[in-house]
């Protein structure tokens, strides 16, 4: 518990045993928590903490399970986005929500447009805008069209619309995610001048360094609880990690440790996403899972699109067996192969209207066909015999995927790529969504298809399930790879340590962006 | 259950089949002219064009595109066979030939046209094609300067009006046409293609092929069948206009709508194309015995294809609850029994 250090303080928000579940996630469980009036209050925690849950439970988004919310004393409980703007909470998300085509003054007041005899009164209009432009600094003429703004400057008129309706609680998520460093430095005058007006502000962040300088006190969550809240000024990166991570985690991943990894299947050179600031290299061996760690946006996903040619890339060698291959689409991926299993399995990985033997023979119709015609019984029996070496749980063949649940897709997932005899598999989080059994299934076929000599790649966000998994881990940070980790070396401090380097040194890269090596 | 499952799949599959059957016995007992084999003939004949044109526009909307082009590359087509066909010098055989490789060929490059450019720049079919509805009418008014091509050789004219067994010729073709689209889309890698790409073209490219291949294919493909049925015309009518076709975009797809075929892509089949442009046919001729005038039978029709997606929308929502609601239940009763 965080006990008053005086007397009473002005609490502004209070959550009181606050727990909330998704299907097969206790997103929350039991939080308690304050926030007191005009602090800038910064929450941390690994990815799946429960940070964004908190957040949307404040705007309105989901009510929570048990437990309830005070706001200034009271019972607060928004059945709507709208209600919680209504009782003062605004939300400035990294994905901002503007009217690109419309003017600043205008997505300003966008609900609320000042009227004369129905008609927009631009003078109103105008004049109120500056005004607000001016308190957070946003130095445009309010008939400026948005799409012509920076990502800074739209930041600022994020901010700017929250102002408008007299917000008393500001919530800013990963607000210095894409700025750069003299513009962080404005964010944070900017902040320190609302807290000064009596603004409350919630500060979500994944760089460490920064809350220290922005925030007053510190609420580490972890696997949906709040494992403590510290004064920014009695904190410091060591402490705040070791809380995030807690106590070592049990050994529910018995790793297959007698497949010894053999020749590279797979290296990478030079890989430079396009849009991208870093080159990544890394290679695979046969019969070795290669895990690769980081935070959501660290670049990973980005990494393995523009390795399958998913996306287009800027520069980068592939080689497969020790040869060069060129890859300029997923069909050069796929005929080398190399396969990919998308994070998004409904939208890229499966067509959901279709059954399931269409969705397994997709990645390899020449095998099923002759002439260009399909020979149905070859591949019922193709399909028939994946699904059932993989135990995909289906009433029969002709079951509409989008009728299986997310574990049995995901099989089918792997189902189509087996049929590819593929022999490289790059997994972007195959278990997100999964409940433990299917979890485990998955992990099972990965580790026979290593033994069979497939060279795998596991991208994932958790952690445990990386460390359980994989025979070595790669680390990204902020775009590029800050660690090569053998299994002997795992250990939860280092991965996250490598997973932050660049995101506590965020000046330093941003500067070496500006002018690259 | 089991029983209301069964009539529902009957419903889903046999839906539009049951519909035209019930139109035909209406307008049999309403209007006593409709059933007679003289009128038969003439609905055949009549829907013959409008099919083979459909079949291509299955293609296309199964992709989720649209093709507003056909009318006017039906024009064009005829305008080029008719050129061929009747210049000096030729025999018969090799005028009729040409001509019709012509017509064939010019809806192909106007169908690749539309499919290439659609792809490149990633433009909607809609815009492109209208377009292409443009340039294909200029382009016919242009090259015949306006006038009718006429006075083909007879051995062609025959076969617009030829009978096999008391059954046109021409509907014949059509026929045939549907049996090999029919056979395309549920027999070939290309068919599954199509259907796979209209239902998520990014899981297809990500699985390793490259939609746009297939696409500007079915593109050409479409504009190969308005080629076809520009011969078909030209043998029915004899006579090559650069004004002839306007609106047929538009009856093409209302049958493919009609027939189930959704908007979106990836969901419809050829026979329901073909029931639909059917039921076109008899609506249109029902009424017009039943002495009905033409715009009153245009707004009729018109009603119809709204009423047909409407109850196209209920059924497969009821097929959906009925059919496959215990489907997951019994998915997840196989999976508790497995833990």
């Amino acid at each position: 518990m965080d006990p008053p250090a005086h007397g009473a303080p002005d609490h502004i928000i209070e959550f009181r045993g606050i727990t909330k579940r998704f299907p097969g996630v206790l997103a929350l469980d039991r939080v308690d928590l304050d926030v007191r009036r005009g602090e800038v209050h910064v929450l941390v925690g690994q990815n799946g903490a429960g940070k964004s849950t908190l957040v949307k439970l404040l705007c309105g988004l989901h009510p929570p399970d048990e437990g309830t919310i005070l706001l200034d004393g009271r019972p607060y409980a928004p059945r709507s986005a709208l209600a919680a703007i209504r009782a003062g909470i605004r939300v400035v998300y990294q994905e901002f929500n503007l009217l690109p085509f419309l003017s600043v003054a205008e997505n300003v007041f966008f609900q609320r447009l000042p009227r004369r005899l129905g008609v927009v009164d631009v003078r109103k209009l105008h004049a109120d805008a500056e005004a607000l432009l001016a308190e957070v600094g946003l130095d445009v003429a309010p008939g400026t069209r948005v799409e012509t703004l920076g990502v800074a400057q739209m930041q600022l008129l994020e901010i700017a619309k929250a102002l408008s309706t007299r917000s008393k609680v500001l919530i800013l998520d990963e607000p210095t995610a894409t700025l750069s460093p003299p513009e962080i430095r404005r964010l944070f005058e900017i902040i320190a001048r609302l807290k000064a007006r009596g603004v409350t502000i919630l500060y979500i962040s994944h760089r460490l360094q920064e809350v220290f300088e922005v925030g007053d006190r510190i609420t580490v969550l972890r696997n949906g609880r709040r494992v403590d809240t510290l004064a920014a000024r009695d904190a410091d990166v060591p402490s705040i990690v070791r809380l995030m991570v807690g106590r070592a985690m049990g050994s529910e991943y018995p790793f297959h440790a007698q497949v010894i990894p053999g020749e590279e299947v797979l290296r990478v050179e030079g890989l430079l996403p396009q849009g991208a600031r870093h080159a990544i290299s890394f290679s695979v061996r046969r019969g070795e899972i290669l895990g690769m760690a980081g935070l959501v946006g660290s670049g990973r996903t980005e990494a393995m699109r523009a390795l399958f040619g998913a996306d287009p890339r800027a520069a980068g060698r592939v080689v497969r067996d020790g040869r060069e291959v060129r890859i300029r689409s997923p069909r050069d991926a796929v005929r080398n192969g190399i396969c990919l299993l998308t994070e998004d399995r409904k939208a890229q990985g499966l067509i959901l209207d279709m059954s399931c033997t269409p969705n397994v023979t997709l990645t390899d119709l020449a095998r099923v066909s002759r002439a260009g015609l399909l020979r149905e019984a070859v591949e019922r029996q193709e399909a028939q015999a994946l699904v059932d070496e993989l135990d995909v749980k289906t009433p029969s063949l002709d079951q509409l995927v989008r009728n299986l649940s997310g574990g049995n897709q995901q099989k089918l997932v792997l189902a189509k790529w087996l049929f590819r005899r593929a022999e490289v598999l790059v997994c972007d989080e195959p278990t997100r969504g999964i409940d433990v059994g299917a979890r485990f299934e998955i992990y099972e076929l990965l580790w026979k298809l290593a033994a069979n000599g497939k060279g795998i790649v596991l991208v994932s966000s958790d952690l445990p399930e990386l460390m359980g998994v994989c025979h070595r881990i790669v680390v990204f940070s902020n775009g590029r790879i800050t660690a090569d980790l053998p299994r002997s070396a795992f250990s939860q401090e280092r991965i996250l340590e490598a997973a932050y380097q660049e995101y506590l040194q965020g000046r330093h890269a941003a500067a070496d962006a500006a002018a690259p090596p | 259950m089991r029983a209301t499952r069964i009539l529902y799949l009957l419903l889903r599959e046999a839906g539009i089949g049951l519909a035209l059957v019930i139109m035909a016995l209406a307008f049999s007992a309403f209007a006593p002219r409709f059933a007679s084999m003289a009128n038969l003939t003439n609905i055949l004949t009549q829907i013959s064009i409008n099919t083979v044109i459909s079949v291509g526009m299955t293609f296309v909307i199964l992709l989720g595109g649209i093709d507003l082009s056909v009318g006017s590359v039906l024009a064009l087509a005829t305008i080029v066979g008719g050129l061929l066909i009747t210049r000096e010098g030729l025999s018969p055989g090799a005028a009729i030939s040409l001509s019709v490789v012509g017509s064939a060929l010019t809806g192909c490059l106007c169908g690749l046209f539309n499919g290439l450019v659609s792809e490149r720049w990633k433009i909607h079919s809609f815009v492109v094609t209208l377009g292409m509805l443009n340039i294909a009418r200029g382009a016919a008014l242009q090259i015949s300067n306006s006038r009718t091509i006429f006075e083909f050789p007879d051995a062609f004219n025959e076969v617009g009006s030829a009978t096999f067994l008391s059954v046109p010729v021409i509907f014949l073709m059509a026929l045939a046409v549907v049996l090999v689209g029919r056979f395309v889309l549920a027999r070939t890698v290309f068919g599954r293609l199509i259907y796979a790409i209209g239902n998520n073209e990014e899981a297809v490219r990500l699985s390793g092929h490259a939609p746009s291949r297939y696409k500007v294919a079915a593109y050409t493909a479409c504009g190969g069948m308005v080629g076809l049925a520009a011969v078909m015309y030209m043998m029915r009518l004899n006579i090559a206009s650069p004004i002839l076709g306007v609106g047929f975009e538009l009856n093409a797809i209302a049958a493919v709508v009609i027939g189930g075929t959704s908007m979106s892509g990836g969901k419809g089949s050829m026979v329901g194309t073909f029931l639909g442009a059917s039921i076109m046919g008899v609506l249109n001729n029902g009424l017009l015995l039943l002495g009905m005038g033409d715009f009153a039978r245009q707004m009729v029709t018109g009603l119809i294809i709204v009423v047909a997606v409407i109850i196209d929308k209920y059924r497969a929502r009821a097929f959906a609850r009925i059919a496959l609601a215990p489907v997951p239940a019994q998915g997840a009763r196989a999976e508790e029994a497995a833990r």
